[in-house]
């Protein structure tokens, strides 16, 4: 029976090598003259170990990483193909503690599957989601998913039902469905996992708002910075088309829906939902006014359905399984799992799924193992560029919306960026303000100028130009920016830029003598 | 490269017509466009605002928005290097100022002899295994002083 060897395509395993790898690997197989093939996979999300090869026994999957090129001919010595022993042994992937503790929704099939396998696609509880919709009234779709408490997995976290039952009842001769997969937020890779991984489930996610809606048209947004997460997610919508899942009659039924994906071209600001309909549109990534909400009035001024591309991919898991099974799982208003991307400076960085509760300390010191430089840990920023940074004194935050809302933080899109103890807090707070100020729309002036004025302003605290008063202007100006800019880039920036301020006070007091003289 | 205007008019026409028909195709045209000629020439913009009914400025102003588009060629080689906070953690910053220093040029530059383009990049999806780089679209994750000097080396050749 022809062997199947697993190497990953995920771009976080194609930056280490995985292609090489995967090369080497089909070398030996000719070589050899043995009877085995490749197959790209998703990544399972155990980063740390990328390229991790795993090869298909008679007792189940087992997995080698992480492997470099040059491993390859050793792990053929070592008889891999058969499950023999090599340092580079990792067991069966499912005993790995990392992926044993998670709860795996969303990303069920992403690390297991051939992304562009329909077939395997099907064998994995595929589609299911998507021929239960079919039997069900656009109202009761729409039920479901507000029963099971999904809310939008961007940031935001509005619930994904509420906006549908908007687009419902909104009247409107053209509505469409569109993905925002414009993941900018440094620290976050699951939008960009799921789409590399398991583009069918974001696929059947959007084919089913369509349903739910009445929209018959759709597209992905996708950002420039992710060439690979493109090319998959076209093929894919291909190959959904060519199986009639996408087109004038979706799996057979009288709903007519299509989609194609649409690339950005490097504007963080585009993430923000209004901002990114005007890109979609041809214009200036501007951001708009709400009213009129998008549901309202959105992509060229027809209500549009515009979610999270996590948010899309759990929603035919929802289906299949019911609002309850998935409203079982987290706490309070945070209902269902998060996919939690560990990132920066850890020893273990990935993507760990799990019901919201989990406490932030559990994450960076159990499952993160914590750093990679192996010194302490100062500070953890969640949710991106525009979330707080958390000393250790606040490792005790359950990973909830409301929880992080109360210390002044946010859950964002999940990503938790580490930092050890070389990490200067005043430089992160005067990045948080540039980058505000180069990705700026410019449309509104708290944003616009008050980005600018704050990296002024942090570096007169830097060259120790009277402190206290620089200090005093930069809260006036973070109160400012909250409370009048227009989207979450100016309104969140404060997040940040408070926080370190906050926790780190020390890093904001007057310089050694010596390096101020410089 | 194709500069003569007549010649840029002639292709960029073609590509107004390959998506004339998607709704809001300014951005489809514009990322074509770039790919065609390395960049958005002006007459490219002249081209397609009387293709599309805009007025220039209309379409100076989208192309300007954008990080992606470039008036000019890059280099025959674009480095970019992710200056976001998960690469920071990783003491990325360090090794932007090395990258710097090797080839004597600014972020948003060119080298003299045309070799390479540096470009900062706000997240490329690789926080867990930063610092991280893209050479012309090859990924480059776990970056450090080696790996940047067989870059700097292999753009040079």
């Amino acid at each position: 029976m022809t062997v199947r060897i697993f190497v990953p395509a995920d771009s976080a395993a194609v930056a280490l090598d995985a292609d090489e790898v995967a090369a080497a690997i089909g070398k030996e197989i000719v070589t050899r003259n043995l009877d085995a093939t490749i197959v790209r996979n998703g990544s399972r999300g155990l980063l740390w170990l990328e390229p991790m090869v795993e090869v298909e026994t008679p007792g189940g999957r087992l997995a080698y990483g992480p492997v470099a090129p040059d491993d390859v001919a050793s792990l053929f010595e070592a008889d891999f193909l058969s499950g023999g022993s090599h340092r580079l042994s990792l067991g069966r992937p499912e005993d790995i503690p990392f992926l044993a503790r998670q709860t795996r929704l969303t990303f069920a099939r992403c690390g297991i599957t051939d992304p562009l396998s329909l077939e395997d696609y099907r064998a994995h509880d595929g589609l299911k989601g998507l021929q239960k919709a079919l039997q069900m009234t656009p109202a009761a779709i729409v039920e479901t998913v507000t029963n099971s408490g999904l809310r939008g997995r961007g940031g935001a976290g509005f619930p994904t039902g509420i906006k549908w039952k908007t687009v419902l009842d909104a009247a409107g001769p053209q509505k469409y469905i569109v993905c925002n997969a414009d993941e900018g937020d440094s620290g976050t890779f699951a939008d960009r996992m799921i789409m590399e991984g398991d583009p069918f489930v974001l696929i059947e996610g959007m084919a089913i708002a369509a349903i739910a809606t009445g929209a018959t048209r759709g597209y992905i947004y996708i950002r420039s910075e992710y060439p690979l997460a493109i090319a998959v997610m076209e093929q894919a919508i291909e190959v959904a088309r060519m199986a009639g899942i996408l087109g004038k009659s979706v799996l057979g039924s009288a709903h007519a829906f299509d989609m194609e994906v649409r690339v950005g071209a490097g504007a963080y600001v585009c993430g923000e939902e209004t901002a990114l309909l005007d890109s979609l549109e041809g214009k200036r990534g501007m951001v708009r006014a709400k009213p009129p909400l998008p549901a309202h009035q959105g992509f060229l001024g027809r209500p549009t359905v515009i979610n999270n591309v996590v948010s899309l991919a759990s929603v035919p898991v929802i289906l299949d399984k019911g609002a309850e099974f998935y409203r079982d799982f987290g706490l309070g208003r945070s209902r269902g799992t998060m996919p939690i991307q560990i990132a920066g400076n850890v020893r273990h960085g990935g993507l760990f799924e799990a019901a919201f509760g989990m406490t932030l300390g559990e994450l960076v010191d159990d499952i993160a193992g914590g750093t990679a430089s192996g010194r302490p840990v100062r500070a953890v920023q969640v949710g991106g560029p525009l979330g707080a940074y958390f000393p250790r004194a606040l490792f005790d935050t359950p990973f909830d919306y409301e929880a992080f809302a109360a210390r002044d933080g946010l859950v964002g899109h999940a990503g938790i960026v580490v930092f050890d103890d070389t990490v200067d807090m005043l430089h992160q707070a005067r990045f948080a303000m540039e980058f505000c100020a180069i990705e700026s729309c410019g449309k509104c002036t708290p944003c616009r100028v008050g980005s600018v004025r704050g990296v002024e302003v942090i570096d007169r605290i830097a060259k120790n130009v009277d402190i206290p008063a620089q200090i005093a202007v930069l809260e006036d100006l973070c109160n400012t920016m909250k409370y009048g800019s227009l989207c979450a880039l100016g309104g969140f920036v404060p997040y940040p830029v408070m926080s370190a301020l906050k926790h780190f006070p020390e890093d904001f007091r007057p310089t050694p003598a010596v390096q101020a003289a410089e | 490269m194709q500069q003569d205007p007549s010649a840029i008019a002639e292709k960029v026409i073609e590509i107004v017509d390959q998506n004339r028909s998607r709704e809001g195709p300014l951005m489809p045209i514009l990322n074509d466009v770039q790919a065609e000629f390395g960049c958005v020439p002006a007459e490219a913009i002249r081209v397609i605002a009387s293709e599309l009914n805009f007025t220039r400025a209309e379409v100076h102003g989208v192309v300007s928005f954008y990080h992606d588009y470039r008036t000019h060629p890059a280099g025959r080689h674009v480095l970019k290097l992710c200056r976001a906070e998960a690469c920071q953690s990783m003491h990325g910053d360090s090794l932007a100022e090395r990258a710097r220093a090797l080839l004597g040029i600014d972020w948003h530059e060119t080298t003299p002899d045309g070799s390479v383009t540096l470009e900062p990049v706000f997240c490329l999806g690789l926080c867990a295994t930063s610092p991280s780089a893209m050479l012309d679209g090859r990924l480059i994750g776990r970056l450090d002083e080696a790996k940047l000097e067989r870059i700097v080396e292999e753009v040079r050749s």
